[in-house]
């Protein structure tokens, strides 16, 4: 019979074994990674596009510090630890949960009803649907520009430095994945907020990967301990780099990106959940 | 005990209404208001009623997308909204203007995902889907991209995705809608096969008449939020009094309608095309369309005829007015 030779056989697996939650995860996961390449030609110019994105911010960043010699008192190398912190850190939040921004087209399209009458989390398959695999362009460079800001700043290394190096970039992610969550649940609000949106999640990048002390000092407050931006990769790199933060951001709060992450990610969960209700309470 | 119980349920939407240049108003929509009725499993019931009436509305606050405003929803035991994901398991949903398939992967492709979130295991979706495959006909697209299917197929795929999980009741909305001739077809006699024998209680929302006339032995008219009209389909024609009407094309010219005898309970409606086309509406309670002919053909050869349904939207509209004198 055509139909059955058509369908493949789950080869080695167990026809009987139950769904786990990992099961489902990859097969979810890799659902997405097969629609992306079904296009290959646009797959690899998005992926190329990505690389050249992030080629351009560092090269925005060359410029100023090759013409100031020191940029909020760093280095070109410490510079570049900054930088390559916070790339690594939005590239992955970005690749987890970066299309909850266009949430206002999923809303006005009724997607988001097909997505409420599936037994699943609408925020898990929602980060499954949109896992974009071209947005790994922007990783390989983010990881490169970390690389070697590690290998040219100077580091004194001792195992508490380890410790934070490696905590920093996966706290990192978790801070911006919640502020793209939250940037799509203000949209069930703000039907065009977008762009308001955007400002957090796009201009959040832009504040955490520049030198604090180059900020104006009510933005460095502001951007430390309402927007956590700077604590996810400037302030660590302080640490890191044995400096001095300036005023609005003190050497202490290289080890508030954790807990910012942990208190961040849980209320914009509660805000998703809000969100959510207020969508089932009020209709599209 | 009813697979579908809803009483008194109400929803109203505020509206913001502009007033002037600057200053908007608080306006309230009763989009659905006091609504009663029950389904019992196995039942097919259609749901019409002319756009805007309020059925997308019930059809949010019965699968769980959307809160009542006020009344009592239960749908397989459920309450909807809280206990939405429970709820899925047990109901299929197809809308018809979206899909719930992956748009870029082969048809085939997404019933192991669908299989999954049901947590079914393979041993339990496979013969399933294979089954629903064979009903379908899907075999000879399942590997096409969604995106290239055409819309039939496209909806027999999403038809074959809702019931992967065998629901007890399937809500569809305009499942027939832009579909040609023979997809609708196979669609309906798929439901109806389904319906007989696994039980499965079907809700349909249609503009098409013979949708009703095909799957459903129980119609629900929904007019300006309310239930105008509960009961088997003859009788909605009964109660909106519909006549069928007949056109027939004529061998040779007649130019008088006079020249017809025609029977009590037909009326001649018109002349076009020279006296070649006449069309005469007639009571399908009182005549057949046999007889009608039989009457026509006595006065003048007929070449040609076609016989033309009342349509639903001019039911609701008949029993719109016959509601409210």
């Amino acid at each position: 019979m055509a139909s059955s030779r058509a369908i493949r056989s789950g080869a080695g697996r167990d026809p009987q074994a139950p769904v786990t939650n990992l099961v489902l995860l990859r097969l979810l996961v890799s659902a997405r990674l097969r629609s992306q390449l079904a296009y290959r030609g646009s797959f690899l110019s998005d992926v190329a596009g990505q690389i050249l994105l992030g080629l351009t911010e560092f090269v925005e960043l060359y410029a100023i510090v090759h013409n100031v010699s020191s940029f909020g008192g760093m280095t070109f190398a410490q510079t570049l630890l900054v930088f390559g912190l916070a790339s690594v850190a939005f590239a992955l939040g970005d690749l987890l949960l970066g299309e909850t921004d266009s949430m206002s087209e999923t809303i006005r399209s009724g997607k988001l009803e097909v997505l409420l009458v599936r037994p699943l989390p609408v925020l898990l398959q929602l980060a499954t649907s949109d896992f974009q695999l071209r947005r790994v362009g922007r990783l390989i460079f983010a990881l490169a520009a970390l690389a070697a800001a590690l290998l040219f700043a100077d580091i004194t290394w001792d195992p508490v430095k380890v410790l934070l190096a490696l905590i920093t970039p996966l706290a990192g992610a978790a801070i911006f994945c919640a502020l793209f969550l939250g940037a799509g649940a203000m949209q069930f609000w703000i039907l065009d907020g977008r762009q308001f949106a955007n400002a957090f999640t796009y201009g959040g990048r832009y504040v955490a990967s520049m030198p604090g002390a180059a900020l104006f000092f009510p933005i460095q407050i502001f951007f430390t301990f309402v927007i956590p931006a700077t604590l996810v990769a400037y302030a660590p790199s302080l640490v890191i780099l044995d400096l001095d933060g300036p005023a609005g951001i003190p050497v202490w709060t290289g080890w508030l990106g954790l807990p910012a992450a942990v208190v961040l990610s849980g209320l914009m969960l509660l805000l998703w959940r809000a969100a959510i209700k207020k969508y089932t309470g009020a209709g599209g | 005990m009813p697979i579908i119980n809803v009483e008194n349920l109400s929803r109203e939407f505020q509206v913001m209404e502009p007033m002037g240049r600057f200053r908007r108003r608080k306006k309230t929509v009763h989009a659905v208001r006091g609504i009663h009725f029950s389904v019992e499993p196995g039942e097919a019931v259609g749901y019409i009623g002319a756009n805007g009436a309020g059925k997308s509305t019930t059809i949010k606050m019965l699968t769980g997308v959307l809160v009542p405003s006020s009344g009592q929803v239960s749908v397989c035991g459920f309450n909807p909204v809280p206990q939405r994901k429970a709820l899925a398991r047990k109901i299929g949903v197809v809308f018809g203007q979206r899909s719930q398939l992956w748009w870029d992967l082969p048809l085939q492709d997404s019933y192991p995902i669908l299989g999954a979130m049901h947590r079914m295991p393979e041993a339990d979706w496979r013969p399933r889907f294979r089954e629903l495959a064979e009903q379908m006909d899907l075999g000879a697209f399942l590997t096409t991209p969604v995106r290239q299917l055409s819309l039939g197929q496209r909806m027999r795929g999403e038809v074959a995705a809702a019931l992967l999980h065998r629901p007890e009741l399937v809500i569809l909305d305009e499942p027939t809608i832009g579909l040609d001739m023979i997809s609708k077809e196979k669609l309906r006699q798929f439901l109806d096969a389904e319906r007989r024998k696994n039980g499965t209680t079907l809700l349909l929302t249609t503009h098409d008449m013979s949708d009703i006339q095909r799957l459903c032995q129980r119609v629900l008219v929904v007019d300006d939020g309310a239930i105008a009209y509960d009961g088997p389909l003859t009788g909605l024609a009964d109660v909106a009094g519909a006549v069928r009407t007949m056109v027939v094309d004529l061998a040779a010219p007649v130019h008088s309608a006079d020249l017809f005898l025609l029977p009590d309970g037909a009326v001649h409606e018109g002349i076009e095309a020279d006296g070649i086309r006449h069309s005469v509406s007639f009571d399908p309670r009182r005549l057949s369309a046999a007889t009608v002919l039989a009457a026509i053909s006595n006065t003048a050869e007929v070449a040609d005829l076609s016989l033309h349904e009342p349509d639903i939207e001019h039911l609701v509209r008949e029993l719109y007015g016959s509601a409210r004198r």
